[in-house]
């Protein structure tokens, strides 16, 4: 990998990541954000967030066995453990433990 | 309140995060140098980004030798939640004068959720106690990163499957965002979206074309929506 290109793309991802905690500071310091942007803006992360769930999985096998099954089993394991106690933390390393333990152990070489 | 005070205040604020951002970024830094890369990237994208599923997500898009122009255009989308961090904390960060530059680099999805739901103290403490608790969060994620790729180098531990910490990540979020907004058609129309762009655009450069997908669909039912803002 080309160090130079990885490294631009670090200055690039940073740059615009900058650009967006900058700015609502730069635009809306008197006047009031426009009511397409307020829409998007309010809808946008929860659409960000769900299209990542899937892209996070964008590699799995799901047509040969075990058909993403841990994945998804780990996953559900994540969700239910975070409506129940709301503690990122636990709803995290559960999910990654368990995750864990499923393809070293149980499913290990498949 | 003095300002010892304030730093031990923000300190005991910040030890949830602390927890996390120590095993998360401890994650972080194993796969950095796991995936192929020097130990130091994992410092310096913590410094130069500084943004936990972004840096996990551009692991990928340099392995996979993305554009920049893409990579740009899926970090916009991506980190457009800090803008709407940032829409609600334009009071609070008002007065802070010189401290101003750095609260707004360092505003991640933690350091919003401990300032807008602990106590930030009023008058002049307010700016100094918000600027404690996002520094300290960043010395966390950026001390946890290195040590996570340095131990990486010298530990070869069995680390199949710590990949799953960014999908749980998501997950968490996804939980968290989805129960703050008034509909759940935008979920729907996200979902729709992520599928369409995986099975027609094909996983390697699905997640650009499902944001693009998702905007659209969300302006295309607008109208469905409650729009009187957040």
């Amino acid at each position: 990998m080309d160090l130079n290109k990885i490294l631009t793309g670090i200055a690039v991802i940073g740059g615009v990541t900058l650009f967006t905690r900058i700015l609502p500071f730069l635009f809306f310091r008197k006047r009031q954000p426009p009511a397409m942007l307020l829409l998007i803006e309010e809808y946008i992360p929860p659409m960000v967030m769900v299209i990542l769930v899937i892209y996070s999985v964008k590699d799995v096998a799901f047509t040969s066995f075990p058909y993403g099954l841990p994945e998804i089993a780990a996953m559900v394991l994540v969700a239910v453990l975070h409506l129940w106690k709301r503690n990122a933390l636990i709803s995290i390393f559960g999910g990654t433990i368990f995750y864990m333990t499923a393809v070293q152990t149980f499913l290990k070489g498949v | 309140m003095d300002e010892k005070n304030i730093f031990q205040k923000a300190f005991v604020a910040t030890i949830p995060v602390l927890l996390g951002y120590t095993a998360i970024g401890l994650a972080y830094g194993l796969l950095v140098v796991h995936t192929g890369f020097p130990w130091f990237f994992a410092p310096v994208m913590s410094i130069i980004i500084y943004a936990g599923a972004m840096q996990y997500l551009a692991l990928g898009l340099f392995a996979s030798g993305t554009g920049f122009l893409q990579m740009a255009l899926i970090t916009l989308f991506v980190n457009s939640r800090h803008s709407i961090y940032g829409l609600s904390l334009l009071n609070t960060y008002r007065n802070t004068g010189r401290k101003k530059p750095y609260l707004i680099y360092a505003l991640t999805d933690e350091t919003y959720a401990l300032l807008t739901s602990a106590e930030v103290p009023s008058g002049t403490g307010g700016p100094a106690f918000c600027f404690y608790v996002s520094i300290l969060n960043q010395s966390y994620w950026v001390t946890a990163s290195a040590a996570g790729a340095i131990l990486g180098n010298f530990l070869p531990i069995n680390t199949q499957g710590l990949d799953f910490a960014l999908p749980a990540l998501f997950v968490v979020l996804a939980v968290e965002q989805i129960k703050n907004i008034r509909s759940r058609l935008p979920v729907f129309i996200a979902a729709v979206s992520g599928f369409l762009a995986y099975f027609f655009i094909g996983p390697g450069n699905m997640l650009v074309f499902a944001l693009l997908f998702a905007i659209g669909g969300l302006i295309l039912f607008r109208r469905r929506l409650p729009s009187d803002g957040p």
